[in-house]
């Protein structure tokens, strides 16, 4: 396996380009360019159908260049670098972005809402990039290689995200919701696990349906992001099917432990020992 | 039927009757509450007392307090000041269903859940705090009766039931759980006027089958009705208070 030693030059290194054999087509400027061009397409319609996106348009095609740009420019110096602290700073400042947005999306938060998803979305994904670089992708030499450990974490955090963020959406806004019915059985002497753990349960479950049902259809409705990548890049398709079943369990592992985690520490925040819905703790953020 | 086992552990059967007029069942003891994230008190400084026998009539105008005193009672919501006692005694945490189970809080506005009115008046037996008694038809169709409920009631959807048949659930089921004190908070406010004064009396006649050990709080703002409902007055005023000085 040549890994390191050839001089780093730019993207002619792709994140999987592990074999000297790999082939793939860089693409110059002017080829980026001719593919954002595209963009006319999406003005054309604007226009036709008067949708009064043109700015929106822009905004987003502008965010989608400079945004890339951005982290293409990242990556290539974290990679150059090549330092274990440099790497664990950048994988923290992605894990911090994934527990904040997480919380963004929600309807009613509580305080302590982002320490929760925050702790969460870190331990969840953390736990199981860990198990895959000690127990899967150990011939990837460092702990910390670059090359695996970013999109990896990138990856399980994308979805542990999603998970987190459904799973806590979902626990407030039917707290909010169901409040007579979670105070109903209080009143009647559940403990206040007996009254919020229908509500619990509903949680999760929203939280982990999207990954179960991404393993439903993986492959046939549609290529996973990761696995399309290793194919442009070279990769035989084997190969890249073993990648991709490895990162959909790992995705559904780290999923289900954030989404549980995140909605358990919730309730443990907004319902007391004394068996009392602290339901004044919510509040929305449409105020 | 063990409703007071720290009393009964203590004292013979003869001395526990007359500890029971002394004790109140429930007692709110100066008792307070601030406004989250405020310092204006919801409620203050409140003491209640409420003893086996007796059906005590909350009275005040509306937004006064007194939803919050009775779910106080019920330890429902926790509180920045005083205590509530069971008996003469604080009641603490793994207690606490327990206590909901005797001295239990009706809502103004009856939660019910998905399914028939059966099935509403079944839900609490699935709780631990209940495992020690079954649902039983045969009572909860007497109950009905009183109320001028048929059986045919029983299969009833939630989604067709209006207010006051949802009131009329709420109230069966408490009643069926044969609580030591009920905390109803305007109980009869979507009923018609006989099906009020159907549930006064079921509440009345169910506390003078057994006064020593059952009791009620009657929160409501009718003056006619807690003219009707006999009973010692608790009169709450602006901003969470008892009033002393009145008739109380």
């Amino acid at each position: 396996m040549k890994r390191r030693d050839f001089g780093y030059d730019g993207v002619s290194r792709s994140i999987f380009n592990m074999d000297s054999n790999l082939s793939y087509i860089q693409l110059s400027n002017v080829q980026v360019g001719v593919a954002a061009a595209l963009i006319v397409v999406n003005g054309a319609v604007s226009i036709a159908l008067r949708l009064g996106m043109g700015k929106l348009l822009l905004l987003a095609a502008v965010r989608t260049v400079v945004q890339l740009t951005l982290i293409g420019f990242v990556l290539q110096w974290v990679f150059a670098i090549d330092r274990w602290y440099v790497v664990l700073a950048l994988l923290a400042v992605m894990t911090v972005i994934a527990g904040v947005s997480a919380v963004r999306r929600t309807e009613h938060r509580y305080a302590g809402i982002y320490a929760n998803s925050l702790v969460m979305v870190w331990a969840s994904s953390w736990a199981m990039a860990a198990v895959a670089v000690s127990l899967i992708l150990t011939d990837a030499g460092r702990w910390y290689e670059p090359q695996y450990s970013i999109p990896l974490l990138g990856m399980i955090l994308g979805n542990s995200l999603n998970g987190v963020s459904l799973g806590l959406n979902s626990f407030t806004q039917q707290l909010v919701d169901r409040r007579d019915q979670v105070e109903l059985r209080l009143a009647l002497g559940a403990t206040r696990w007996e009254a919020a753990h229908g509500v619990v349960r509903q949680a999760v479950r929203t939280g982990m349906i999207p990954t179960i049902n991404s393993m439903m259809v993986v492959g046939i409705v549609s290529l996973p992001g990761m696995m399309t990548g290793q194919l442009l890049a070279g990769v035989a398709p084997i190969d890249a099917v073993k990648y991709q079943i490895v990162i959909m369990f790992l995705i559904a592992s780290a999923t289900a432990a954030g989404t549980a985690g995140v909605v358990m520490l919730g309730y443990r925040r907004l319902f007391n020992r004394r068996h009392q819905f602290l339901f004044d703790r919510l509040t929305s953020t449409e105020d | 039927m063990v409703y007071a086992p720290h009393l009964a552990a203590q004292s013979g059967a003869s001395q526990y009757v007359a500890m029971v007029s002394a004790t109140p069942l429930v007692a709110a003891e100066n008792i307070g509450r601030r406004r989250p994230n405020s310092h204006a008190w919801l409620l203050e400084n409140v003491s209640v007392a409420v003893r086996a026998g007796e059906c005590v009539v909350l009275v005040g105008p509306s937004g006064v307090g007194k939803t919050l005193l009775l779910r106080a009672l019920a330890a429902l919501d926790p509180h920045d000041q005083g205590d509530v006692r069971w008996h003469g005694q604080s009641v603490p945490s793994r207690q606490i269903p327990a206590f909901r189970r005797h001295v239990m809080y009706l809502s103004q506005r009856p939660a019910l859940v998905a399914g028939t009115v059966e099935d509403n008046l079944r839900l609490p037996y699935s709780l631990n705090a209940h495992r020690d008694h079954a649902y039983d038809p045969a009572r909860v169709c007497d109950l009905l009766a009183s109320l001028g409920r048929t059986d045919d009631f029983l299969a009833a959807d939630r989604r067709h039931l209006s207010g006051g048949e949802a009131q009329i659930t709420a109230l069966v089921r408490a009643i069926a759980l044969d609580p030591e004190v009920i905390l109803l908070d305007e109980p009869t406010a979507s009923l018609d006027r006989q099906t009020a004064q159907a549930a006064e009396s079921l509440i009345d006649q169910w506390i003078g089958r057994e006064p020593n050990r059952r009791a009620a709080i009657w929160a409501s703002h009718d003056p006619r009705q807690t003219e009707r409902v006999a009973g010692r007055r608790i009169e709450m005023i602006a901003g969470g208070r008892i009033d002393h000085t009145g008739a109380a």
